[in-house]
């Protein structure tokens, strides 16, 4: 109950800051924060909870920008049906890497993800009604009613995302799902010798983290009016979404929130003050740090020093 | 697509020197992650560096990229060493989750290393220069540009050095036994650790002449480690882990698909082809042509 | 009355090497069965066949007389087939409470309340309910063997494959462990027990089957085992 009274509570937030502040950049930078913050926990309902690393979180999010842009370009269709239509594509692709790859070593799925990940985008330079390597622009829509104007909504559809990723792996990690992805993750044989149905569950992860990542993909097109395969398949996204969750603990949904927001607004504070190729090294070089020297995250030093657990 | 039959000798040929070049590439990995099973994804980003660093040696001293690559060989065997006992220390040992973090941690590894090439010498490509580059060979029709038979025969010899030393010293021998026996090993007085840690640090020697090798086949940069996740990865799951005698056998097979599809359908599917048949191999065969 | 378990002819080969060769058995419902054999002989691959953790290549492998050798793992434990771990894989994240919650709500089907009910009684039978909130990780030898126990008898199975549960435990710890044995084999369930610890097999077995290099060379009564020529020579070399 608490949670969802927390969740109302920041919908309703974001859509006041919507109609009160006034200074645009704010948004602009929210606006990535909270596409971190739904990659983040993406990634963590298979990496984290069944220990299965992705590292094509930019293939997915790839995927879905490039749906939005067909849709707009061959159908004119509104931002909410772009995002459906990619978490669809995004979890139809999550369901077929899975089952290429989850029945082999979780290390053949990673490299999966990364053959997926430069096959997509190398499809996607070749193709020239989506604009190939050079992009493709896109007109945005004039008038956003009720918000003032296309980046305030983009905030707020953003913020809805973000809640109902978080809420989903909010549900999966205290269900029966959860438990049976925590036994994959701390042995998948002795798992599937206690009745756990593990490629099904697997499978499961591997649909849902899909389609969420795709899905904080398609508003791309309309947040950046010029969407091109170098930047949308960048490999930012794919090291961001997996050193948020790290960073700020994958063994609870609170980790990948706390990782993004952290790591997201450092982003763009470095982003902007000195270079965003320094910007990039601090991601590799804190998730390195963290992977090494605290694995259980933020999440888990709280614990382990305020708790004493 | 016209499929001009003549083109394919040409193809074939250049495949063959390229597949050869891509076994020598990939049989680091073949060791770190066929024989140790070391989730080493930052293999190609090793390579990578060494491939900078050669171009350093040349243009600092003037030295000849296959001689600036046996130069660094010492250096990249206490690299790699260093590397395993960390990770050793860090993952194997305790055991816990070692999947994920130790996943995680290469990536992070790779990733640090391929932003630090862009820091340091910036995204552009980097060539060398030596008397064999830009020079062709002519073999009636074909013309075989002779940096290509100068990187398969370093691959030729390093591949076979290798192999030979696998097989014939002791310590190649425990490395190979290692794979397979841990328990036996021990028994015998030899230390695993120790032997899995030469291992490492052998192999990524043996990737520091590789990048020496890739510099002269082609201009390199930061990001070319992304496109050979692949290809290594491939060779190496297309062998079957652990299996050397394979990574010449795949490493040829990758190289001839990728060198037809690259005169058929162009340079932009090249990267593509690797990856494409990783996913192949896995579906269908994964344990690999001759994997134990 | 038709066998509990009957496998016929199974085969198993790791690339050029035969682990198992045309091995046939048969286990009658409630029987204990004990199954030997020096290291590499096959046992562990017989038992990852029949549990699913491995497919064979030949041969057919009969549940209550349905053929099972096309089933995932997961459906053959839901069917009532369980097995322990020679090198325990209790789940490390959990406590041991929630490692007995896991089969108990994937093949039981039980609601989250009532499998922690049921999950401490059967800590408590088994002996470890004072460290029902103990993570896992932290168990002693001996009471991970329990607890490898404790989850396979959580799966309600029909059939339990207890596979080396004793090796490296103390004489009295080996008789815990054969009490618990003993007292689910009088509540109805077939037991296969693999060991290597001999006093232990031959009391507890009613028959026994004795492997070497994937066949079986000796079957028989306890007595009749041990007197067998065959199997000494397994055990101590020609």
């Amino acid at each position: 109950m608490k949670f969802w009274l927390s969740a109302a509570l920041a919908l309703v937030l974001a859509v006041l800051a919507a109609f009160t502040i006034k200074n645009e950049y704010f948004f602009f930078a929210a606006y990535v924060v909270l596409q971190f913050v739904i990659l983040a926990t993406a990634w963590n309902i298979l990496g984290g909870y069944a220990g299965y690393v992705n590292f094509g979180t930019g293939a997915f999010f790839g995927i879905g920008a490039y749906t939005g842009v067909l849709l707009i370009k061959w159908l004119a269709l509104p931002l909410g049906l772009q995002i459906l239509a990619a978490a669809l594509v995004g979890g139809a692709l999550g369901f077929a890497i899975g089952l290429l790859t989850l029945r082999l070593r979780g290390i053949f799925f990673s490299i999966a993800t990364v053959a997926v990940a430069i096959i997509l985008q190398t499809v996607i330079l070749n193709w020239r009604y989506l604009g190939g390597a050079t992009g493709v622009q896109i007109l945005r829509p004039e008038v956003t009613p009720p918000f003032e104007n296309y980046i305030k909504m983009l905030f707020c559809v953003a913020a809805l995302l973000a809640v109902i990723a978080v809420a989903v792996a909010r549900y999966i990690e205290s269900s029966w799902v959860g438990r049976g992805l925590r036994a994959i993750r701390d042995s998948e044989e002795a798992a599937e010798c206690t009745g756990v149905p593990t490629l099904r569950l697997k499978l499961l992860a591997c649909v849902v983290s899909g389609a969420l990542m795709s899905a904080a993909g398609a508003p791309l097109a309309m947040y950046q009016s010029f969407v091109e395969p170098e930047s949308a398949f960048s490999l930012n996204y794919s090291v961001s979404a997996l050193a948020m969750p790290i960073i700020g603990g994958t063994g609870h949904w609170l980790g990948p929130v706390l990782g993004a927001l952290l790591l997201g607004t450092v982003q763009q504070l470095v982003t902007v003050t000195i270079s965003s190729e320094l910007n990039v090294l601090v991601v590799g070089v804190l998730l390195v740090l963290f992977v090494v020297a605290a694995p259980e995250g933020i999440v888990g030093l709280f614990r382990r020093f305020f708790l004493r657990r | 697509m016209d499929f001009a039959l003549d083109l394919l000798p040409e193809a074939v040929l250049f495949g063959l020197l390229l597949g050869c070049f891509y076994a020598a590439v990939s049989v680091g990995l073949s060791v770190s992650f066929g024989l140790l099973d070391v989730p080493h994804i930052a293999h190609p980003a090793f390579m990578v560096l060494g491939s900078y660093c050669t171009w350093l040696l040349g243009v600092r001293f003037g030295l000849d990229p296959i001689v600036a690559g046996i130069v660094l060989m010492p250096a990249f065997f206490l690299f790699g060493m260093a590397v395993y006992r960390f990770y050793y220390e860090t993952f194997e040992k305790r055991g816990a989750d070692v999947g994920v973090r130790g996943l995680a941690f290469f990536f992070g590894v790779a990733f640090i290393v391929e932003v630090g090439l862009i820091l340091v010498f910036g995204v552009d490509q980097r060539m060398v220069e030596a008397p064999y580059i830009g020079k062709s060979l002519e073999f009636g029709e074909m013309r075989i540009p002779m940096r290509m038979i100068v990187a398969f025969v370093t691959a030729l010899v390093l591949t076979g050095l290798l192999a030979l030393y696998l097989s014939r010293t002791f310590t190649g021998r425990a490395i190979k036994a290692v794979a397979q026996d841990e328990g036996a090993l021990r028994l015998m007085g030899v230390n695993p650790v120790r032997i899995k840690q030469w291992a490492f640090g052998l192999a990524t020697a043996v990737t520091a002449a590789a990048g020496a090798m890739l510099i002269v086949v082609g201009p390199v940069e930061p990001s070319l480690d992304r496109v050979y996740i692949g290809r290594t990865f491939c060779v190496v799951v297309l062998a079957g882990l652990g299996s050397m005698s394979g990574t010449l056998v795949a490493g040829l097979i990758l190289g001839i698909s990728e060198s037809i599809v690259l005169t058929f359908f162009g340079a932009s599917w090249a990267p593509a082809v690797a990856f494409g048949l990783l996913l192949v191999v896995l579906g269908v065969r994964p344990q690999g042509l001759f994997g134990r | 009355m038709s066998p509990l378990l009957k496998v016929e002819r199974l085969s198993k080969h790791f690339g050029g090497f035969t682990a198992l060769d045309g091995v046939s058995i048969e286990v009658k419902q409630g029987e204990r069965f004990g199954l030997i054999g020096p290291n590499g002989s096959g046992k562990t691959t017989l038992i990852n066949c029949v549990s699913g953790s491995l497919r064979n290549e030949a041969g057919s492998i009969l549940f209550d007389g349905d053929e099972i050798s096309r089933l995932p793992a997961y459906r053959r434990t839901r069917r009532g087939i369980a097995r322990s771990f020679q090198i325990p894989r209790p789940f490390k994240s959990m406590s041991v409470l929630e490692n007995l919650v896991v089969p108990l709500q994937f093949v039981g089907h039980l609601k989250n309340a009532e499998a922690h009910r049921q999950a401490l009684e059967l800590l408590q039978r088994i002996g470890l309910a004072d460290k029902a909130q103990t993570p896992s990780s932290r168990l002693s030898q001996v009471e991970l063997r329990k607890l490898e126990l404790a989850r396979a008898m959580a799966s309600r199975p029909r059939l339990l494959i207890s596979d080396e549960a004793m090796a490296g435990l103390s004489g009295s710890e080996v008789d815990e462990v054969l009490e618990i044995l003993f007292a689910l084999n009088k509540d109805g369930i077939t037991i296969i027990m693999i060991e290597h610890i001999m006093q232990a097999v031959m009391r507890f077995s009613q028959r026994i089957v004795c492997l070497d290099a994937g066949k079986i060379i000796c079957e028989g009564t306890p007595k009749e085992i041990v007197q067998n020529g065959d199997v000494q020579k397994a055990y101590l070399g020609a």
